[in-house]
């Protein structure tokens, strides 16, 4: 397990308090309002949310491909190997991207140009941002498409992405974002398009390539069955916030958020046939209308009228744990 | 019908669909086995699941359940009367009591009609259900058995969201008061915690309405949750069937022990005694090599050889039939099921809780 | 059958023990209309409208429609009533006055002929509405018919009707108006229309082809038909109200380019013919003039410029309302 040692003095990735709004004719939508996580080489983090929690956005600001407009960044920092990413020019970023941080997308076949071969592509990393020569870009495509784990790389480097499987698809854009060896890695419901045993094939490799490198990893999903199986960390997030943080094992064992205690009793096991699942009452909210106080009230079991009205601070509620709870004792202490 | 016979019967079914060359003249050149010799029954008030992995041909059996497809070959008896060679009025009768429940609820409710016209529709194709002047009645109170403001009746699909949408799928399924209901992975666009609700409703409309499910997912814990039998279905074909505790705590067919293994458990604690373990020892998580094969082009015999690392010459040469393995045939456990598999043996591969 | 389709134990089945209560708590919550969730693209949806109602809130807003808008529907009064705003004679002759300039109580001047060419102008505003809305009228309803019936059932006829309108797609417009309205005699529009909705179908049936065929795969016409729906209600209810927006947006476009090759024809000769007042006639009349009366030229081919321009920014501004892929 890594999550025993004590955090290194700086952390690879810093994000600090981030805004995010997008301004559509229907309204401003809060889609991030004050997310603060960090993540520290050879670590993974998960960012745990449903859809609409501001967790996809989030790594958008981060890797700084956010679409702008309707999007727009309007405070916090990202502090990255201690620089803070929001005051470089548009160049320095495009610098960075790929070569320092890079990102993995749930579809592969959309994030793949479609005309030009995987070979191509793979080699173009190299190609733009190191200078190689094109035979020599060609080759270390192909090693690279070995090392993903592509049988007969050699032969199909000049393949076109749609004459691949899904779960191959997924590795070619994992050998693209480890191409130039980054420090940071962005993956975005990399297996949420993949059949549940490509799923832990793809997942597997993710691990191993982590620790080979040594890359600080993202993970953003809403399975909490992924997370347990390869999180060092956790983020929860819920209305644009980071609603819970804590190392992998005390969350799962006691959540300190209701929100987060709501999803994991919400899960079917795989174990038992369950009589009737604890569902969380009602919907997530709408972001051009986050309700005052705690965004999550209205579907708190806990909730009191503190709770509608005062918006709760990030508590430490324990090593390396947060949550952004008024009642984080009693939850915390229900868990147990 | 007597007591106790299943209310559907599936023999052999197939569907082949034909690969076609050519422009003017079109030239059969293969066939996509998608359903390849499928059989089950299913029995009164019970849930049957049927897992497996894209394209393995569970949605299709499924539209050919509600009639949506033709099969090719085999036999689908509904109380006893083979409804795959009926056509017309007759087909349309039996259609009342089979019903279908979509998987995307955003594609699944025409944009253009109110949520009344959408659950209203069965009654207009069916105007024997409910007499004209009954009908917005009836509409509401499906809205409110599924649990929707019975007052959202004049309002349009895109104003609710999915978890509400997928709702007023099922309300549109239940009009007709159908005895089976086929949900094709009814859930898998939902988010988690909106799921649990949608997963909450499906268990208490059953047991309100005394419905017969067939439940098609992926996601193996759903279909757990709400299963009394469960097939696993893979390249066309059912690899294994038996009751939940059958096939998840005591799977005979490798193809079953590497799908199970392979499912992500929410529990950090089950990491150790999972990671590690190669395929053919131990409790661990089974890799697969590779991927599915073509349907186009399926290997012979057993379907899952290719990728099965006890596969031998006999596997290549005989397709093993679904039943009880013949090293089971005197068990009184649980082992005792159908399962396709040559070698089968009981490997636990589920962590107890 | 039960009297009731619902029995009234399932409805209150919610208020049952515990766990049954958080199904209840739950769906009450779900039913407050507020708390709406956001779709996968990450931007929220607004308020609660229809696709129709959503585009007639955009137009509304978009001065180009509003200004388009307007001419047209000051193009379709005078179409209808010319003696609104000019109360002379097409017809009325002087030749006295032939090719003069402006004057009082004639601002635009005399034609070859000496007839006020302001009149003409406003009665010339009948024929190129007429054809161009007629021409529409026809096209998209063949090339409705046509392309929708072939996307919907698809196979043989598909493969027979997309041949046909190949062909008539191959054929040249100007050339094909010229060789077959040379041969008609008749001084009405009709010749005109019935030529321009014989080659402009296939345009319109290519569009409904493809929307048709994109509306059919949708999930909500499989469940109709695992209703028991037959083709007339898969057709009617569920996709043509969903396949027929693309049309209208090509078919306003095409709307005004009808109006332009009607003038096209008649300047050449084959479109309409005296006693016909149309902009082509005097265009191609003035034609000859254009040094020592241009005014003769410039009023009606203005006219013709102004309306095919609003037609076209019309049908712009629809589509992007009724398309909301291109917001």
């Amino acid at each position: 397990m890594t999550n025993g040692g004590a955090p290194p003095a700086q952390p690879l990735l810093d994000v600090q308090d981030l805004a995010v709004e997008f301004r559509t004719r229907d309204g401003v939508a809060k889609a991030v309002n004050g997310v603060s996580y960090t993540v520290a080489a050879g670590q993974t983090l998960a960012v745990l949310g449903e859809s609409g929690s501001g967790k996809s956005v989030t790594a958008q600001a981060v890797m700084g491909i956010l679409d702008s407009p309707p999007g727009f960044v309007t405070g916090g920092r990202i502090l990255f190997q201690g620089r803070d990413l929001l005051t470089l020019g548009k160049e320095e970023r495009r610098r960075i991207r790929g070569a320092k941080m890079a990102m993995i997308f749930q579809d592969a076949l959309s994030a793949l140009n479609p005309v030009l071969s995987v070979g191509t592509q793979l080699g173009e990393m190299f190609q733009v941002h190191t200078g190689t020569s094109r035979k020599e870009a060609r080759a270390k495509a192909v090693e690279l498409m070995e090392r993903v784990g592509i049988p007969a790389a050699r032969a199909r480097v000049g393949d076109y992405p749609h004459q691949f499987s899904g779960g191959m698809r997924q590795r070619i854009m994992i050998a693209m974002a480890l191409a130039l060896e980054p420090d940071l890695i962005i993956a975005d419901e990399p297996t949420t398009a993949l059949d549940v045993t490509v799923q832990a094939q793809v997942m597997d490799l993710l691990a191993e390539l982590r620790r080979e490198y040594r890359m600080g990893l993202i993970l953003i999903t809403h399975d909490l069955g992924v997370v347990a199986d390869v999180a060092d960390t956790i983020a929860v997030m819920y209305a644009g916030r980071v609603v819970e943080s804590a190392p992998v094992h005390q969350l799962y064992k006691a959540p300190a958020h209701p929100y987060t205690r709501g999803l994991l009793e919400s899960v079917p096991r795989l174990g038992h046939k369950g009589r009737e699942l604890h569902a969380i009452k009602g919907l997530p909210p709408n972001l051009t209308a986050i309700p005052p106080g705690c965004a999550f009230h209205p579907r708190c079991p806990l909730a009191r009228d503190v709770c509608h009205t005062d918006r709760p601070p990030l508590y430490d509620v324990g090593p390396g744990r947060t949550s952004a709870c008024h009642f984080w004792k009693e939850t915390l202490d229900g868990a147990r | 019908m007597a007591p106790g016979e299943p209310l559907l019967e599936v023999r052999d079914l197939v569907k082949h669909y034909p690969l076609t060359q050519g422009v003017l003249i079109k030239k059969q050149v293969g066939a996509v086995k998608a359903v390849d010799g499928v059989s089950f029954d299913l029995r009164q008030g019970e849930t049957l699941g049927i897992v497996g992995e894209s394209g393995c041909g569970k949605s299709t059996v499924a539209r050919m359940l509600v009639g949506l497809e033709r099969p090719t070959d085999g036999h689908i008896r509904y109380r006893g009367e083979d409804i795959t060679r009926l056509s017309g009025r007759a087909m349309k009768a039996v259609r009342r009591n089979i019903q279908m429940v979509f998987q995307d609820p955003y594609t699944s409710l025409n944009p253009r009609m109110t949520v009344g016209d959408i659950i209203g529709e069965p009654f207009e194709i069916h105007p024997e259900v409910a007499p004209k002047g009954d009908r917005r009645r009836r509409v509401q109170e499906l809205l409110e058995v599924v649990g929707l403001n019975p007052e959202f009746i004049n309002r349009y699909p895109h104003q609710f969201s999915g978890g509400q949408r997928q709702r007023i799928g099922i309300a549109r399924g239940l009009a007709l008061r159908p005895e089976i209901i086929v949900a094709d992975e009814p859930v898998s666009a939902l988010d988690v915690s909106v799921q649990a609700q949608v997963v909450n409703l499906l268990a208490r409309l059953q047991a309100d309405f005394g419905l017969s499910y067939v439940f098609i997912a992926h996601d193996l814990s759903v279909v757990r949750h709400l299963s009394d039998r469960v097939a696993v279905m893979y390249l066309g074909r059912i690899a294994e069937i038996g009751t939940g505790e059958q096939i998840y705590d005591h799977p005979t067919h490798p193809y079953t022990q590497a799908l199970l293994s392979a499912v992500p458990v929410p529990d950090p604690g089950a990491r150790a005694h999972r990671a590690g373990a190669s395929a053919g020892e131990g409790r661990g998580r089974i890799l697969l090599s590779g991927d599915v094969p073509s349907p186009a082009d399926p290997p012979s015999g057993c379907h899952f050889r290719t990728r099965c690392w006890k596969a031998q010459e006999l596997c290549a040469r005989v397709e093993p039939p679904l039943a009880v393995p013949a090293a089971f045939q005197d068990a009184t456990g649980p082992t005792r099921h159908a399962s396709a598999c040559h070698f089968a043996e009981e490997r636990r591969v589920v962590p107890s809780e | 059958m039960p009297e009731s389709h619902v029995p009234k134990e399932a409805i209150g089945h919610g208020d049952g023990g515990t766990a049954a209560l958080a199904i209840g708590e739950a769906e009450s919550l779900e039913r407050a209309p507020t708390a709406r969730p956001l779709p996968p693209g990450g931007e929220p949806t607004g308020k609660p409208r229809s696709l129709w109602s959503d585009a007639w809130h955009d137009l509304r807003r978009n001065p180009v429609f509003v200004v388009s808008a307007l001419v047209i529907v000051f193009l379709v009064v005078i179409a209808l009533w010319p003696q609104l705003i000019a109360t002379g004679n097409p017809y009325r002759a002087d030749l006295a006055k032939a090719q003069q300039g402006a004057g009082p109580g004639h601002p635009f001047g005399y034609d070859t002929q000496g007839r006020d060419v302001y009149t003409r102008v406003v009665y010339g505003a009948r024929a190129s509405i007429t054809v161009g809305t007629c021409a529409t009228a026809g096209v998209a309803l063949l090339g409705g018919l046509l392309g929708g019936l072939a996307g919907f059932f698809g196979g043989w006829w598909d493969t027979l009707l997309s041949r046909l309108a190949d062909i008539f797609f191959g054929i040249p417009v100007l050339l094909g108006g010229l060789v077959f309205l040379s041969v008609v005699t008749s001084a009405t529009v009709w010749p005109v229309i019935g030529f321009i909705v014989l080659l402009g179908w296939p345009q319109i049936a290519r569009i409904a082809r493809g929307s048709v065929v994109t509306a059919k795969q949708n999930d909500y016409v499989q469940a109709a038909r695992a209703l028991g729906a037959g083709n007339r209600r898969l057709l009617l209810r569920h996709i043509a109200p969903n396949a027929v927006a693309p049309v209208i947006v090509v078919a306003t476009i095409a709307l005004g380019t009808y109006i332009a090759l009607e003038a096209t024809l008649s300047y050449l000769g084959a479109g309409l013919k005296p006693p016909t007042v149309s902009w082509g006639i005097d265009i191609s009349a003035a034609s000859t003039h254009i040094r020592n009366a241009p005014h003769m030229l410039l009023w009606p081919a203005g006219a013709l410029s102004i309306t095919v321009l609003a037609f076209i920014m019309l049908g712009d501004a629809v589509r992007d309302a009724l398309d909301p892929k291109l917001r």
